[in-house]
């Protein structure tokens, strides 16, 4: 025979694996720790062989540099490990389930990448002649058609880049509708239950923010609003499905009390992710909503550039709409409309403008791919499945963890309170800090504030009923571990997260915002 | 010196025509950590019920509101640099404003130091 030598055993040995405690270089097996760039660059290190600047004449009036930037420099291969370590001790919606509340990290398809990246839509530039880029505009017009589809409203801002920005842009829509009637109304009432983005938006538009309670059911009281409604009321800012998980059934009643008292009804759309297919906006009386794009439609949160927020208008706001936009003229065709061309037209009053181009290419193209690949029944499904998955995580999880409003059927997420921790010394922080061991991203906590101790959870429709069944046994087997007077191990999770529990108040009380070697 | 407590969770001391205002050591207990506080400029006007301070931990933002209508004459200004004496000691210390009350008759429908007590208790 011809006989090697290298034979040797594979069975591991039976040592305890805690016994390795602390390793020499603070790796733990594969997972890497990672220095600051700032830690790990130097100064005369570069990826980029550029030639050296010779003696030049700067034509900055005295005010150009005089010291070196102190920019660490890497090397590429430096550089793409510092990154790709990063990335890998953070949680992606590629890794697993992502039960964020009122965020929706559904699945985000490939298809839609793929798309973003043909040639014509990934390099594409806002300063190109329009001639150049006419296939670019007719996807955002078609995008922007099947939204006004999608929400039965009359006309749609696209370039705003955030929901939050959306919600600037329909209340900047608003303001300018109410200046334009000559009136002074300076009110927004916004629920209890609202996203900080809604009282935030309107106090930075100048208005006074008024509170409207939660009913006991969690749901906004017509009468509570009505009492408040008056000549100085300017809109009211609601969410539907609210940030309860509830469907706000008053809504009609509502919206038409808001306009019969001359008023606007602005809808944040962040959980439109939870109808769509299934009811307009536009024919509950909604004068503004944002969608975020990222939530409802599957464009990466963050990923990939900022995001896009579009905001859709009812006919009464319409012509108050920012410059520019996008159109289909009357032999159908998709046309831009610059701010000197909206200013020469009948009935057009926009109020300005909200970016400083169209707004976010990537983010079109992704979203109408993910429209046309799902198609309505597609989407409608989506919705339908959304809510299923949060009525089973809810309907297994009821008999160990307090259901919030259990009467009530949840939409796409359903919020539990801290009851079943009372007397257990757990708090809703030390669960969700638990959960991070099991592998999981923690939900929505203490949000919205109209639950004590308040946990969030959306699973959204990417998941399977296997995905599912684990992450409700994790919260289950949490639950029980809780009640059963295990407290000292929930106080110090998480133990297996690349950095333990950090001190969120005293980086909140004593922010350090620069890096200081 | 006399304390009346709101609903709230607001307490004021009241000397002659002047009212402290703070919160109370229960409210500091549910915020959690105290990391930011807002206090009204001297010379404010406010209405009983009005937004007249803000405290911030690190789960939310909250309003805090006079229970008596009257100008603000006097504020804490350290608690800016340290919104812990909020924590450490809500009802001495951590208090946020002086008001010159200009309507005596509002403390009529505050509580005093056994209701209030009560009044959580049954929370
Ligand atoms: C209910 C609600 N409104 C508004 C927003 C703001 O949207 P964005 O994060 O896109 O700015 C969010 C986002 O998390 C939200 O959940």
């Amino acid at each position: 025979m011809t006989m090697h030598n290298v034979g040797r055993p594979t069975a591991p040995a039976t040592t305890d694996a805690t016994a390795v405690a602390s390793t020499f270089t603070g790796n733990r097996g594969l997972a890497i720790e990672e220095p600051l760039l700032f830690e790990v660059g130097r100064l005369d290190v570069t990826g980029v062989d550029f030639d050296d600047v010779g003696a030049f004449e700067p034509r900055l009036g005295g005010l150009g540099r005089t010291a070196p930037v102190d920019l660490p420099g890497l090397t590429e291969p430096e550089t793409m490990r510092h990154y790709v370590r990063l990335s890998r001790q953070n949680y992606a919606i590629d890794l697993g389930l992502y039960p964020l509340g009122s965020c929706t990290m559904k699945h985000n398809p490939r298809l839609n990448e793929a798309m973003a990246r043909l040639p014509g839509f990934g390099d594409v530039h806002p300063l190109q002649p329009l001639s150049t880029v006419s296939g670019a505009v007719e996807l955002v017009a078609e995008l922007g058609r099947w939204l006004l589809e999608l929400t039965g409203m009359a006309s749609v801002a696209m370039s705003p880049k955030a929901g939050a920005h959306g919600e600037m842009c329909g209340m900047a829509t608003i303001k300018a509708a109410i200046a334009d009637r000559g009136e002074a109304r300076d009110v927004v009432l916004v629920p209890e239950s609202a996203h900080g983005t809604n009282p935030a938006t309107a106090a930075q538009l100048g208005f006074r923010v008024v509170g409207v309670p939660a009913r006991a059911d969690g749901t906004v009281d017509p009468e509570e609003v009505k009492k408040r409604l008056g000549l100085e009321v300017a809109a009211i800012m609601l969410t539907n499905p609210n940030t309860c998980g509830l469907f706000e059934r008053d809504i009609v009643e509502i919206a038409e009390a808001v306009h019969a008292a001359g008023a606007y009804f602005y809808a944040d759309g962040a959980n439109f992710n939870a109808i769509v297919g299934k009811v307009r906006p536009g024919d509950l009386g909604v004068d503004a909503m944002h969608i975020n794009l990222h939530k409802t439609f599957s464009t990466p949160h963050g990923g990939g550039g900022p995001g896009a927020g579009p905001v859709v208008l009812s006919d009464r706001l319409a012509p108050y709409a920012p410059v520019p936009f996008v159109r289909f003229d009357k032999d159908g065709s998709a046309e831009f409309v610059e701010t000197r061309k909206a200013a020469g037209e009948r009935g057009l009053k926009p109020f300005g403008r909200i970016t400083a181009f169209h707004g976010q290419m990537g983010m079109f193209v992704r979203a109408l791919a993910y429209m046309l690949s799902h198609g309505a029944d597609g989407l409608r499904q989506a919705s339908e499945d959304a809510v299923l998955a949060a009525n089973y995580v809810k309907a297994c999880l009821k008999d160990v963890m307090t259901v919030a409003f259990p009467e009530r059927p949840a939409m796409h997420e359903v919020l539990f309170d801290d009851h079943f921790l009372e007397g257990t010394g757990v708090t809703t922080l030390d669960f969700a800090k638990a959960m991070i061991d099991e592998g999981y991203h923690p939900m929505t906590m203490y949000f919205p504030l109209v639950v004590h101790g308040a946990l969030l959870i959306e699973p959204t429709e990417s998941e399977s009923k296997a995905s599912l069944d684990q992450f409700i046994g994790t919260l289950r087997h949490l639950a029980e571990k809780a009640k059963a007077g295990d407290a000292a191990a929930f106080k110090a999770a998480p133990y297996l997260a690349p950095r333990r529990r950090v001190d969120e108040t005293l980086a909140a009380r004593q922010p350090k915002l620069s890096y200081q070697s | 010196m006399t304390k009346y407590y709101t609903e709230e969770h607001e307490w004021i001391a009241v000397t002659g025509n002047v009212a402290t205002l703070g919160i109370t050591d229960y409210a500091q207990a549910q915020l959690g950590d105290v990391v930011f506080v807002e206090v009204p400029t001297v010379g404010r006007k406010v209405k009983k019920g009005e937004e007249t301070a803000v405290v911030e931990s690190v789960k939310a933002a909250s309003e805090v509101y006079s229970p008596v209508t009257g100008t603000v004459i006097e504020t804490n200004a350290p608690l800016a640099d340290s919104p812990i004496t909020v924590n450490e000691d809500p009802e001495g210390a951590g208090w946020f404003c002086r008001i010159e009350m200009s309507d005596l008759a509002e403390l009529e429908v505050l509580m005093d130091e056994a209701a209030y007590k009560t009044f959580v208790e049954g929370l």
